[in-house]
């Protein structure tokens, strides 16, 4: 229903292991206590993190459910340039993507 | 007693989550500064480090959001994130909630500053422990100033919220060391993230180091946001620990981007 209720099931979801194993278990039930729309529902269940990202969740939120994910740096950052590709820019919120899609990290790395 | 340090250093979860990426002379030397502030709070005698950090939804929404927190714990715990992702196992932290009282109390005389009995830290808290206290033996009294959620404290509340902990400091007996954590400029967790905008930050430095008041204060939400990214909003924690250092001058001992860590990694010290 808005960014708030999207942004506090992921709040909770990120700092509770009880609510992180209903999300595993149930998520629908966890759902269930916020006010979401079946966009939001799909993509935290999914996990959609391009579509997340562009709903406007805000970036500190959005890593750490990536993390709960096991979604590795590089792709976490892929997956949000994608949901810019696909579902246009970020709607809301204060991490809007302001580099035009450039990669700043990949040509700074130390050689591997 | 006083105020025995005052530093500032950055904070991000690649510092640790990402550190074989970095170029490795770059990120040794980040990492051997991190190593002398650790000695200068060991020499100093601190018997609790105060950390001003910029905590990133872990304990606090929008819900009710405060603008100025301060732990009132004998223990938290922390970090939140995936232990494996950010590399920092998660642990027990000492407090020290009697002294977190007294502080709060003196603070409360001029900034209606929130306390918090229960305080989960994250990587704006813990990547910092890594480094300054990685045994946990010193009591961590957390600070948070709301950088993530606006509409944020204006800076110049900021400063005197630095003063009022430096006001508090003085009031007590103990030797205490207090540390700011945060920016400068960044782009945190979004597809920018690596992107940093060095000549800001530089003077940004040059402001900080010269404990520069009036030049601090001066940056608008907007023009951080524009220049400096939303992870810029964090400057408010080093701009607190400037003011709670009263005057005195900062030394800079260390700024490099380094993008794989997603911030300009600076560490520095005032002299007290």
């Amino acid at each position: 229903m808005s960014l708030y209720y999207l942004q506090k099931v992921l709040y909770d979801l990120n700092r509770d292991p009880l609510v992180q194993a209903e999300y595993l278990d149930d998520c629908d039930s966890l759902f269930n206590k916020y006010a979401l729309t079946d966009e939001e529902q799909g993509a935290l269940s999914k996990p959609d993190i391009g579509l997340l990202y562009v709903l406007g969740v805000n970036g500190q939120i959005l890593m750490h459910f990536a993390a709960f994910h096991q979604i590795e740096w590089d792709d976490y950052l892929r997956l949000m340039r994608e949901g810019i590709e696909q579902h246009g820019p970020v709607r809301d919120g204060v991490y809007a993507m302001t580099g035009q899609g450039k990669n700043f990290t990949i040509d700074t790395e130390a050689p591997k | 007693m006083s105020l025995v340090y005052i530093g500032a250093c950055s904070h991000a979860p690649g510092i640790t989550a990402r550190s074989e990426r970095a170029d490795p002379k770059v990120r040794d030397e980040f990492y051997a500064n991190l190593a002398i502030m650790r000695e200068d709070i060991q020499a100093s005698g601190a018997e609790a480090l105060i950390v001003i950090a910029a905590e990133h939804f872990a304990n606090f929404f929008m819900n009710n959001m405060p603008a100025y927190c301060i732990g009132m714990g004998d223990e938290y715990e922390g970090p939140i994130e995936d232990p494996d992702w950010l590399r920092i196992q998660r642990t027990k932290v000492p407090g020290n909630a009697e002294l977190s009282k007294r502080l709060i109390v003196e603070v409360q005389q001029t900034v209606d500053v929130a306390f918090a009995e229960e305080w989960k830290f994250d990587h704006g808290i813990s990547v910092p422990l890594h480094f300054l206290t990685p045994d946990y033996d010193l009591p961590i009294i957390p600070v948070n100033i709301n950088c993530q959620g606006p509409p944020l404290t204006p800076l110049h509340r900021a400063w005197e919220f630095g003063e009022a902990l430096r006001r508090a400091c003085d009031s007590v007996p103990e030797k205490i060391a207090l540390v700011g954590t945060g920016g400068i400029s960044h782009w945190p967790a979004t597809p920018d993230s690596g992107k940093i905008n060095e000549d800001w930050d530089r003077e940004f430095l040059e402001r900080f180091k010269r404990n520069d008041k009036q030049a601090m204060l001066s940056y608008s939400d907007l023009e951080t946001y524009r220049d400096g990214g939303q992870g810029g909003f964090e400057i408010r924690t080093f701009i607190a620990a400037a003011a709670a250092a009263r005057g005195a001058q900062a030394d800079v001992h260390f700024y490099a981007p380094i993008p794989i860590f997603a911030v300009g990694c600076t560490c520095a010290s005032f002299e007290l």
